[in-house]
């Protein structure tokens, strides 16, 4: 589990997550940091910091001088939904006077949260990724995190794009609106459960009052021989 | 064009529809007289939210469509998501089939950089006669593409494992022909620019960009190695087989525009010198891992970001899988919506007309930057 996967990479450091963990830990008083293990064949397992002392670890990590992580390559979200988890344990109880072990299947529910991944590198050490990743307290109401923006300025639309399609508000971001979608949109499109609405491209047009105008132009005039009124256009308007 | 004057400022929208902004792009600038004091770029007209797209359909059936984002180089774009589902599935690649992509991402790089500087002296006023030279050569790697992969633009060449079909001796020596020309053009546009009292004058010390703030603001590409930062992906990363070749990487001086145009002449010499030792060594063999299931592709539960250097910059995918045959999640980081993140800083302080030029020596493409 060091940084700098790429085997034949000559220049990596030698230094595990763990010990990023610990020397964050130390220096950083009060910072909960917990390693997200990956278990696919990329082998990029992930740091997850707490939103409170998000901004002073991240600075840490970019200022250190063994890390110099000065390089946000990528910012992006991840919506996960509510899930349980299935988990087997198994139990040593007594069937029929004779102990047993027995597998207790017990479900897990999680509840679900959005977060921001944060890939970085270091352009002065040529290292990484060291993937840094917040998560939000649910998906409703809480989705606050701190923005990152003011230790790494590319982060900058990047966040503003999280926040279009995913809905994370950034606390300290210096310029939080919409980037992707128009300003009058009210979802968030890259969220798992966003469904498409049917009158998609209807906007409010006058088309109602100028047919009500319409009609009262070609309102039926009284005819003296008593013959049925012919409206111009009337019958067209009225159909 | 105009809307409103606001004090002594004169807020002026520049775009959506306007031939320098390569695009559907918008810049609301602030004006004082023909100075710009605040810019801010607007973004979304070509939004299809590729992303979500890319979550709906499977691993392969994302493959086409990613040529889609730069339209310009589109080898380069496959190259990039084959190496990111290759980590996330752990799939080993052919040694003729990482040849054939290098030798394909050196073409895409050299006709990207010479259009985008025929492009950029179209910015500065130039109209037509380099664009046309460019394109010409351009047009020459666009029938190599053609005959190997059936598509000059959307090539849809690579798939994870390898490629999708081998060259033909024919076709790397028509390659290679295309190759011993091309440095000829290069000295032909480089004596059209260099020296260039014109270019000069409308590029030297304009848009200068320091490192330190092209390192914080994620810059990366020719437009980074212009403010002097060596920092370039196919050295560090060392993917493919770049550790093979011989590869010097150019640096700028000062950062300016005439940096950033000069970069791609260099960079541009440096591709010609990979493929010629490419298409020297490339060895024969398959071009596509036999083990790899291209249908009902379903890589194991992970996540992975891969990452190539790109004509324009980092390109990276980021893909998370549970398993299933489509990604959980697929993003794409484009690097020309985040070279853009310094598009203020570059313009301030400089007139409207060099805004154009500035913008064009970032060398965006729309399809990218909106995605």
């Amino acid at each position: 589990m060091e940084i700098g996967q790429i085997l034949s990479s000559k220049k990596l450091i030698v230094e595990t997550l763990e010990q990023i963990k610990a020397r964050v830990e130390a220096a950083v008083s009060g910072a909960k940091i917990e390693i997200v293990q990956n278990p696919g064949p990329a082998n990029q397992p992930s740091l997850l910091i707490d939103n409170e002392h998000a901004a002073a670890v991240a600075s840490f990590l970019r200022d250190d001088p063994k890390l110099r992580l000065d390089f946000c390559s990528n910012a992006t979200g991840v919506d996960w939904l509510d899930r349980t988890v299935k988990k087997t344990v198994k139990v040593k109880t007594i069937v029929e006077g004779v102990e047993k072990e027995v597998d207790q299947s017990t479900e897990e529910k999680i509840p679900g949260y959005l977060e921001a991944v944060y890939h970085l590198y270091s352009i002065t050490h040529k290292h990484g990724p060291v993937i840094v990743r917040t998560r939000t307290a649910d998906r409703a109401d809480g989705t606050r995190l701190p923005s990152l923006t003011p230790v790494w300025r590319s982060a900058e639309f990047q966040e503003r794009e999280i926040f279009d399609l995913y809905g994370i508000r950034f606390d300290g971001h210096p310029d939080l609106r919409r980037i992707l979608m128009w300003d009058e949109f009210v979802d968030h499109p890259m969220r798992k459960d966003y469904r498409e609405p049917d009158d998609y491209e209807y906007e409010p047009t006058p088309h109602d009052d100028v047919l009500e105008r319409a009609k009262r132009h070609y309102a039926p005039r009284p005819q003296l021989d008593g013959a049925e009124n012919i409206v111009a256009g009337g019958d067209a308007l009225n159909r | 064009m105009t809307s409103r004057i606001e004090g002594e400022l004169l807020e002026v929208s520049m775009g959506p529809q306007h031939p320098s902004t390569h695009g559907v792009f918008r810049m609301n600038v602030a004006l004082e007289g023909e100075i710009v004091r605040k810019l801010k770029p607007v973004f979304g007209y070509l939004h299809r939210n590729h992303e979500k797209i890319g979550e709906n359909a499977s691993y392969l059936g994302s493959m086409p469509y990613t040529d889609r984002l730069d339209y310009f180089c589109s080898m380069t774009n496959n190259w990039a998501y084959a190496l990111s589902v290759e980590k996330l599935a752990g799939i080993e690649v052919p040694e003729r089939a990482e040849y054939l992509r290098i030798i394909l991402a050196e073409l895409t790089r050299l006709q990207n950089h010479a259009s985008l500087l025929g492009f950029l002296l179209n910015d500065m006023g130039a109209w037509g006669t380099p664009l046309m030279y460019a394109f010409r050569e351009r047009e020459k790697i666009l029938d190599l593409f053609e005959s190997l992969s059936g598509s000059r633009m959307m090539c849809d060449y690579m798939r994870f494992g390898g490629c999708r079909v081998d060259a033909s001796p024919e076709w790397l020596a028509r390659a290679k022909k295309i190759v011993d020309l091309f440095p000829r053009f290069i000295d032909e546009l480089e004596q059209l620019v260099v020296g260039n009292e014109v270019v000069i004058g409308r590029t030297q010390n304009v848009g200068k960009l320091s490192p330190e703030l092209a390192i914080n603001a994620g810059i990366t590409g020719p437009m980074l190695r212009a403010c002097g930062v060596n920092y370039d992906i196919r050295k560090v990363d060392r993917y493919g087989f770049y550790p093979r070749f011989k590869l010097r990487v150019p640096l700028g001086e000062h950062g300016d525009t005439y940096d950033r145009l000069m970069m791609r002449v260099l960079e541009m010499r440096e591709s010609i010198g990979i493929l010629k030792q490419a298409l020297e060594q490339i060895p024969p063999g398959p071009v596509m891992n036999p083990k790899v299931k291209i249908r009902a592709f379903r890589p194991p539960m992970g996540e992975a970001y891969g990452r190539i250097e790109g004509p324009k910059g980092e390109l990276g995918f980021y893909l998370i899988s549970d398993g299933g045959p489509n990604p959980y999640r697929y993003r794409v980081r484009p690097p020309s919506f985040i070279n853009l993140t310094v598009l203020e800083d570059l313009c301030l302080g400089h007139t409207v007309a060099d805004v154009m030029v500035i913008l064009g020596s970032i060398d965006i493409v729309m399809g990218e930057v909106d995605r």
